[in-house]
C-alpha cells in the first residue's frame, strides 16, 4: 500500500502529514508553499490597503487632510509598488496556481518543487528589502521610478525598494518556469492540450509573460543602480543618458505585467462560470487562443504609455492601433463567457457573484482602455486619474474579484472547510458597490482635468474626491468581511467534502484537504473539459 | 454641464470640441457595451436559474456565426474609432507655420515661461485670444508635463531635449496649468495658469511688463560674448545665416536636418556631429550656458533667416 493509500483512508492530509514550523519552511510540496504565499501576499495586501485607506483619507480636503506632500508620495509610491510586486503579479499564480496547476494537470507536484520553494524564498527576500526601503524613510518616485527623478533627483530609499523588485522578479521568472515545465511535461495520460481547463491555458500565457518579460525590467533596475549609485550616464541627459529610454524598458515589462496580473483572473472565470452554470463552457478554443493572443500582443504595445513623452507621431499611430488590437480577444472572452450562461443550470454561490462580478468591472476596465489607445482623447487623459480609474478597474475591479472569486471557489479544497455563504455573498455585493463607488468618480475626476499623484488640488475637484473616498471606505469593509470568516471557517466552517460544488475537474475527484501526494492513483482522462452533462466522473 | 455637474472641462481651445466629441462617441459606445453585457447577464441569470438540484443544463459547444459577428463587430467599432481618433491626432499635433513662438523651461517645481518680445514670466503664461502660440519646451532636471485642461493640450517636458505644443485659445479667461508627469516633492505645487486676453489687453499687458532684451536680441549678445563670433562669423566655423531647418551636410556624408535638437547638440556636443569641409576644433559650451541661454542662442540663429523647409514638423 503506498503512503497515499493509507492517507487516504486514514484521513491524513497535506496539512495535517506533518506538524511544526519546519514543517512548512522546508516543505516542497505545491500546496503548502501556495499557502506560505498566501499567507505573505494578504500579509502585503494589508500593508498596501492601509497606505490607500490614508491616501484616500488625505484626499478628501483640497489643501490635503492628514498628510505632507512628501509623506502623500511615498503612500502612493508604497501602495503601488506593494500592490504590484507584491500582491497582484503573486497573487493567483503563486497562491492558486501553485496549488492547482499540478492537481489540474494530474501530477503529484510541480515539475521542480525544490525550485518551487526557492521563489517562494526569493520572493521573501524581495518582499523584506522593500519592507526595510519602508521603515528606513520610504520612496517617492512613483512604483514607476521614471528617471532622471530615481536616478538624481529622489531622496529616500530608491534602491534597496528597486532591489526588492528585482530580486522577487526572480521569483516570478522562476514560478513561470516551473508552470511551463509541469503543463508540457507532466499531464495525466489522455489529458491533451485541448482537455485542459482553462485556468490552465490562462496560467500557461501568464508564465510565458513572466518568463520573457521580467528580464527586462531586471535589466532596467539595474541601469538605475548604476546611475544612481556609480553616475554611469545612461538615463540622466546631465550625465549624457536618455531618460525616455527608460520608459521603453520599463514599459515593455510592465505593460505585459498588467496581463500577469488579468489573464489568471480570466482562467479562474472560465472555471467558475461553467460550474455554477453546469455548462462546457461556450467557444473553448476561442477562450484558449484569446489568452494566447493577449499574451503576444501584450509585448507590442508599451509605446502607448509615451504618447505625451514626446515620441513621432508614426510611432504614436503603430502602438495606438496595436492597443485597440488588445480589445478583440478580451471581447472575445466577454461574450463567450456571457453565452455560457445561455440555458444553463445557474446558481449563485458566492464565487459565482465573484465571477459575474468580474465580468461587469472587466468590460468597463477595458471599454475605458479604448480612451487611452485612442491617441487624441489620450493625450488630455494621460496622466489624469481617468488612468487611475481605468487601471483600477482592471487590476482590482478585475484581477482582485477574480482572485477572491477564486479564493471562495477552492478554500474548501485548500482547507477542507466550508466558510458562511451568506456572509460571502454579501461581500461580494459590498465590494462590487464600494467599488464603484470609490473610481467611477475617478473617471470624471479625469476628464476635467485632475493629474494623479496630486497631494493637492484645487477645490473644484473636492466633491468627486470625496464621493471616492466615501466608496473607498466601503470597499475597505468589504474586503475585511472575508478575512474574518475565511479564518474562522478553518476551524469552525462545516466539512467540505471532496466537491462541494459539483464540480468537474481533477482537482475535485481527490479528498479535500487532499492528500499530499494529490491523487491516491494517477488519474487518466477520458473527456473533454467542463464535461458536465456527463453525469458519472470518467476518471480510472 | 450634467443636471448642474460638470463632466468637461471649459473648451477654450481651437481643438478642444473635437476632442470632446470622440469622447463622447467613445462614452456611448462604452455605455452601450455595457449596457448589453450586463442586460445579457441579467436576463440570462433569472431566465436560467437553477430551479431544482436534479436540473440538468443543455450542453452547448459554441457556435461559430456567433464567434465571426463578435469578433467583426468589435473590430470594425475600433478601426473606425482608431481612424477618427488618428487622424484628429495627427491634425492637433501640426503648429499652423504662423504660430508665435514661446519658451518653456520646467524646473523643480515651477515653470519659466518666456515670450519673443522678452517678458518674462513665471507660473503665468498671457497669451491673445485667437493667435496661435507654440511652445518650445524643456527642462532643467526631471521630466514635467505641460497640461492645460482646457485646451486638451498635454506634453512631456523633457531634459536634454525639446518638445513642443500648441494651441490657439479661443475664450478669455484663466485657465489651470498643471505638471502632468510626477516631478517629486512639490508636484502638485508646480501649477499655474494661462489667461487668455483680448488682443489689445493683451498689448497693453505686452508693453506695461517689464523687458528684458528680446530672446534674439540676448542671443546676439551671447554670440559675441562667448566668442561664437570669431569662428561662426569669419569662415571658420559654419556660418548661421539661412541655417535654422536646412539640410546640413556632414564630414562622414550623411546629412542632417538643422532642427533645435540638432543645434543644441552641436553647441553642448560640437564633436558629435562635424559639418562636412570644417575642422573639429569646437570647444563643449557643456555647464557654460543654461538652458535659458541655449534657447536664446536659438532664437538668435533662427532670426537670422530659416529655410523653406520648416523643422517644426514635430
Amino acid at each position: 500500500m503506498s503512503t497515499t493509500a493509507v492517507e487516504a483512508t486514514t484521513g491524513v492530509n497535506y496539512l495535517n502529514a506533518k506538524y511544526g514550523i519546519r514543517s512548512w519552511l522546508f516543505t516542497t510540496d505545491h500546496k503548502r508553499i501556495a499557502l506560505l504565499y498566501l499567507v505573505s501576499i494578504t500579509f502585503f495586501f494589508l500593508i498596501g490597503g492601509a497606505a490607500a485607506v490614508l491616501m484616500r483619507l488625505h484626499l478628501i480636503e483640497p489643501q490635503g487632510a492628514l498628510l505632507e506632500p512628501a509623506t502623500y508620495n511615498k503612500m502612493f509610491s508604497m501602495h503601488g509598488i506593494i500592490m504590484v510586486f507584491f500582491f497582484l503579479i503573486p497573487s493567483i499564480p503563486a497562491v492558486m496556481g501553485n496549488f492547482l496547476v499540478p492537481m489540474m494537470v494530474g501530477a503529484r507536484d510541480l515539475a521542480f518543487p525544490r525550485v518551487n520553494l526557492l521563489s517562494w524564498y526569493i520572493y521573501i527576500l524581495g518582499g523584506l528589502f522593500t519592507l526595510y526601503a519602508i521603515l528606513a524613510g520610504g520612496v517617492d518616485t512613483g512604483w514607476t521610478f521614471y528617471t532622471p527623478l530615481s536616478t538624481t533627483y529622489a531622496n529616500g530609499q530608491v534602491m534597496a525598494a528597486a532591489l526588492g523588485i528585482f530580486i522577487t522578479g526572480f521569483s516570478s521568472i522562476l514560478t513561470g518556469l516551473n508552470f511551463v515545465v509541469t503543463i508540457h511535461k507532466m499531464r495525466a495520460p489522455g489529458l491533451t492540450w485541448f482537455r485542459l481547463p482553462l485556468f490552465i491555458w490562462a496560467m500557461y500565457a501568464t508564465s510565458i509573460i513572466q518568463i520573457l518579460g521580467t528580464p527586462v525590467v531586471a535589466i532596467a533596475i539595474v541601469l538605475v543602480g548604476l546611475e544612481r549609485l556609480l553616475h554611469v550616464g545612461i538615463f540622466d541627459p546631465a550625465l549624457g543618458g536618455d531618460p525616455i529610454l527608460f520608459q521603453h524598458l520599463f514599459w515593455f515589462y510592465s505593460h505585459p505585467a498588467v496581463y500577469i496580473m488579468i489573464l489568471p483572473s480570466m482562467g479562474v472565470v472560465s472555471e467558475l462560470i461553467t460550474c455554477f452554470s453546469k455548462k462546457r463552457i461556450f467557444g473553448y478554443s476561442f477562450i484558449a487562443f484569446s489568452s494566447v493572443a493577449i499574451a503576444v500582443i501584450s509585448f507590442l504595445v508599451w509605446g502607448h504609455h509615451m504618447f505625451v513623452s514626446g515620441q513621432s507621431v508614426y510611432a504614436g499611430l503603430v502602438f495606438s492601433a496595436l492597443s485597440f488590437a488588445v480589445a478583440i480577444p478580451s471581447a472575445i472572452k466577454v461574450f463567450n463567457w456571457t453565452a455560457t450562461l445561455y440555458k444553463g443550470s445557474v446558481s449563485y454561490q458566492a464565487p459565482m457573484l465573484y465571477a459575474l462580478g468580474f465580468i461587469g468591472l472587466f468590460t468597463m476596465g477595458g471599454l475605458t482602455g479604448l480612451f487611452l489607445a485612442s491617441l487624441a482623447t489620450d493625450i488630455h487623459l494621460h496622466d489624469t486619474y481617468f488612468v487611475i480609474a481605468h487601471f483600477h478597474y482592471i487590476m482590482v475591479g478585475g484581477a482582485l474579484m477574480g482572485y477572491l472569486g477564486g479564493l471562495h471557489f477552492w478554500w474548501p479544497k485548500m482547507t477542507g472547510r466550508l466558510y458562511p455563504d451568506g456572509w460571502a455573498r454579501f461581500s461580494a455585493l459590498v465590494i462590487f458597490i464600494g467599488f464603484n463607488l470609490t473610481f467611477f468618480p475617478q473617471f470624471m475626476l479625469g476628464y476635467l482635468g485632475m493629474p494623479r499623484r496630486y497631494a493637492v488640488y484645487p477645490p473644484e475637484f473636492q466633491v468627486l474626491n470625496v464621493m471616492s473616498s466615501a466608496g473607498a471606505s466601503i470597499l475597505g469593509v468589504g474586503y475585511l468581511i472575508p478575512l474574518v470568516y475565511f479564518i474562522w471557517s478553518m476551524r469552525y466552517g462545516p466539512v467540505a467534502g471532496p466537491n462541494p460544488w459539483g464540480a468537474k475537474g481533477l482537482e475535485w475527484e481527490t479528498p479535500s484537504p487532499p492528500p499530499t501526494e494529490n491523487f491516491e492513483e494517477l488519474p487518466i482522462v477520458e473527456e473533454e473539459a467542463y464535461a458536465y452533462g456527463v453525469k458519472e466522473a470518467r476518471v480510472v | 454641464m450634467w443636471f448642474g455637474f460638470p463632466i468637461r472641462p471649459e473648451q477654450a481651445s481651437t481643438i478642444a470640441e473635437g476632442i470632446d466629441h470622440l469622447y463622447y462617441f467613445l462614452t456611448a459606445m462604452d455605455l452601450f457595451f455595457t449596457a448589453i453585457i450586463f442586460l445579457t447577464i441579467f436576463y440570462f441569470a433569472i431566465r436560467y436559474r437553477r430551479r431544482s438540484k436534479a436540473e440538468t443544463a443543455e450542453q452547448i459547444e459554441g457556435s461559430l456565426p456567433l464567434e465571426v459577428a463578435w469578433t467583426v463587430i468589435p473590430l470594425v467599432l475600433v478601426v473606425v474609432t482608431f481612424v477618427w481618433s488618428s487622424s484628429l491626432f495627427i491634425r492637433n499635433s501640426r503648429p499652423p507655420t504662423a504660430a508665435t513662438e514661446v519658451f518653456v523651461i520646467g524646473k523643480q517645481w515651477m515653470w519659466q515661461l518666456q515670450h519673443p518680445e522678452g517678458v518674462r514670466e513665471i507660473n503665468e503664461l498671457h497669451v491673445p485670444v485667437g493667435r496661435p502660440i507654440k511652445l518650445t519646451m524643456t527642462s532643467e532636471d526631471v521630466i514635467h508635463d505641460f497640461f492645460v485642461p482646457a485646451f486638451r493640450v498635454k506634453k512631456d517636458v523633457v531634459p536634454g531635449r525639446y518638445t513642443s505644443l500648441w494651441f490657439q485659445a479661443t475664450k478669455t479667461g484663466s485657465y489651470h496649468l498643471f505638471c502632468g508627469q510626477y516631478c517629486g516633492v512639490n508636484h502638485a505645487l508646480m501649477r499655474g495658469e494661462v489667461v487668455v486676453m483680448e488682443p489689445q489687453d493683451y498689448e497693453r499687458w505686452l508693453s506695461g511688463s517689464k523687458k528684458a532684451e528680446t530672446m534674439p536680441a540676448a542671443g546676439a549678445r551671447l554670440y559675441e560674448q562667448y566668442a561664437c563670433i570669431t569662428c561662426h562669423g569669419t569662415g571658420k566655423g559654419p556660418a548661421f545665416n539661412d541655417l535654422y531647418g536646412s539640410q546640413v551636410k556632414l564630414q562622414d556624408g550623411k546629412t542632417v536636418l538643422a532642427d533645435e535638437e540638432y543645434l543644441r547638440e552641436s553647441i553642448l556636443f560640437p564633436s558629435a556631429k562635424i559639418v562636412a569641409g570644417y575642422d573639429p576644433i569646437m570647444p563643449t559650451f557643456k555647464g557654460q550656458l543654461t538652458e535659458e541661454q541655449i534657447l536664446q542662442l536659438l532664437a538668435y540663429i533662427k532670426s537670422l533667416g530659416a529655410t523653406e523647409r520648416k523643422a517644426a514638423q514635430e
